[in-house]
């Protein structure tokens, strides 16, 4: 039961690490039907930003460890969005009336770009988080120590992932981004400026996922360049999972597929950790290929 | 004029689709643009609207020149259009689609207002106001488009192919919504296959042939014209 309990706030923490990524795939999906592939890329920016700033603005020790976490992270989400709408701008925008392999290749270019350009400045070794700058206490529940920093990270993608569904929801911004994803001439016809609704999406989906960066640096410690990959991968999995496009659908694919991941790696062996990921993928494609949340497309009469 | 078309001349590709049109609308008509499938209509509109460019020639509201402008923008100069096939956004809810309607509107109280108004034009549609648009019936479905064209407030509303696919009652109760509509100041743009009915709704008529206009009268005079009978009205009765 301890180990149980151990391994649910784990893969509920990472999960929410996955969720705010898959995000990112999901919504990009929604109004481009274009699969991000360097969205991956994009988190590693946001673990490394996070670093950078860390050592360097000393914001922990300023004006304490919550806020200055808290800080830390909004800045590097501002970081990342600015990259992600450049990226768009620059990638994907002069492509968007070319046939869609052509998008694709330049999401792969893309990638590769970030991922080289991230190996030249910060290095191709492993670097660390500080772990005397962020907080270590663990708190008890049920007879199992949690550390705070799980907590506070599972509540920050929470609240992350709250925040986005509010917006997406409620405000016209969002409606419009949702009327984009259905039916773009019919959302010009509405007076929605389309190409301002896909930038907000390349702003999101990488503020999103920059933070995510941010906190698996925190959590695990150590970062280094290529590890997009494999989280992007995972996300894609978790946006596949719930549905792609579909927004619920990444955030529940994303918790879901974090703690299928830690009760495999428990209970079943670590080292088929990232097989059971994909094997999760496979069966979703095979017996559900809309996903979870899968959007059942509404009739056209 | 409310809105003229100049020498108007739409390719896609390589393929010319409208060669020379000219057009003109004077505010509070209702024109009907008759011709078969394939004549250039759904282009013509789509052209106005923004959503295609054209290769030359000129489309103004108010003297103002759509043809230079992005979709997006001409909405707000007062000009909305109800496509064909009604492109409802399925997932989204009845009042939310509305809403998007009045996307470019930023008096609230407008927008209440135009709400009020299409609610009480199309009474269902209140009953049905939290449902999923793509759950609607195929007549609902159309009563929204409208009703969401209506909400931008718009000075001139182009309608095409409103019947398409309605039982023929429906489209009679349509048609009646379309000239009340008209009556409340809004100049109107049907396209339609339905040719007798457009032709007995609107004041005016032109008919479309291989992207140019062919012919152009009262609509009244269309009805009985000859050839017009032949070609759209199923001959003479």
């Amino acid at each position: 039961m301890q180990l149980f309990l151990e391994q649910l706030t784990n893969g509920l923490a990472v999960g929410g690490i996955y969720a705010l990524i898959a995000l990112g795939y999901t919504m990009v999906y929604g109004v481009l039907k274009l699969i991000n592939f360097a969205h991956g890329d994009l988190f590693t920016i946001g673990a490394f930003f996070g670093l950078t700033l860390l050592l360097s603005l000393g914001l922990t020790s300023h004006i304490g460890p919550v806020a200055g976490i808290i800080v830390l992270v909004l800045m590097v989400m501002g970081l990342v969005a600015l990259i992600g709408a450049l990226l768009e701008r620059v990638a994907y925008r002069p492509l968007r009336t070319s046939p869609r392999l052509s998008a694709v290749v330049s999401a792969l270019g893309a990638s590769i770009f970030f991922q080289n350009a991230i190996m030249l400045i910060y290095g191709a070794r492993f670097r660390v988080y500080p772990h005397d700058l962020l907080p270590t206490t663990t708190v008890s529940f049920l007879g199992v120590s949690i550390p705070v920093m799980r907590i506070v990270l599972f509540g920050a993608s929470l609240v992350m992932m709250a925040g986005l569904y509010y917006f997406v929801q409620r405000t016209k911004t969002g409606t419009a981004i949702r009327a984009a994803a259905i039916d773009q001439g019919a959302a010009k016809l509405m007076g929605i400026d389309v190409n301002r609704v896909i930038m907000y999406v390349f702003l999101i989906g990488p503020a999103l996922g920059g933070a995510a960066g941010v906190m698996v640096g925190m959590y695990y410690g150590q970062i280094n360049f290529t590890m997009g990959w494999v989280y992007g991968l995972k996300a894609f999995t978790a946006a596949i999972l719930g549905g792609i496009g579909n927004i619920p659908g990444a955030m529940l694919g994303g918790l879901l597929l974090g703690v299928i991941e830690a009760m495999g790696a428990t209970y079943i062996s670590l080292a088929w950790k990232d097989a059971i990921s994909f094997m999760v993928l496979i069966l979703i494609l095979i017996f559900r290929p809309t996903g979870l949340l899968g959007e059942r497309v509404a009739d056209k009469v | 004029m409310l809105l003229r078309i100049e020498n108007l001349e739409v390719k896609y590709g390589n393929v010319q689709v409208l060669h020379g049109l000219n057009l003109a609308v004077k505010r509070g008509e209702i024109v009907t643009i008759l011709g078969a499938n394939g004549a250039g209509k759904s282009t013509t509109l789509m052209t106005i609207s923004g959503l295609v460019k054209p290769f030359s020639g000129g489309i103004f509201l108010e003297d103002k020149p759509l043809h230079k402008l992005e979709a997006h923008q001409i909405v707000k100069l007062g000009l909305a259009q109800v496509p064909e096939g009604r492109r409802v956004f399925g997932t989204l809810s009845v009042h939310e689609n509305l809403r998007l309607g009045a996307f470019t509107a930023t008096d609230l109280a407008l927008i209440q207002k135009n709400l009020d108004w299409v609610y009480e034009m199309f009474p269902i549609l209140r009953k049905r106001r939290s449902q999923l648009a793509g759950t609607l019936s195929g007549g609902e479905q159309q009563m929204l488009a409208i009703g969401r064209g209506l909400m931008a407030s718009p000075k001139i509303l182009l309608l095409d192919e409103p019947s398409l696919g309605l039982a023929p009652i429906l489209v009679k109760s349509i048609f009646a919504t379309v000239r009340e509509i008209n009556k409340s100041g809004v100049t109107i743009v049907l396209v339609e296959q339905n040719a007798r009915l457009a032709l007995k709704l609107a004041d005016r008529g032109y008919v479309l042939e291989l992207g140019k206009i062919v012919l152009e009268d009262e609509a009244k005079a269309l009805l009985t014209n000859q050839e017009v009978q032949n070609a759209y009205l199923g001959g003479a009765r």
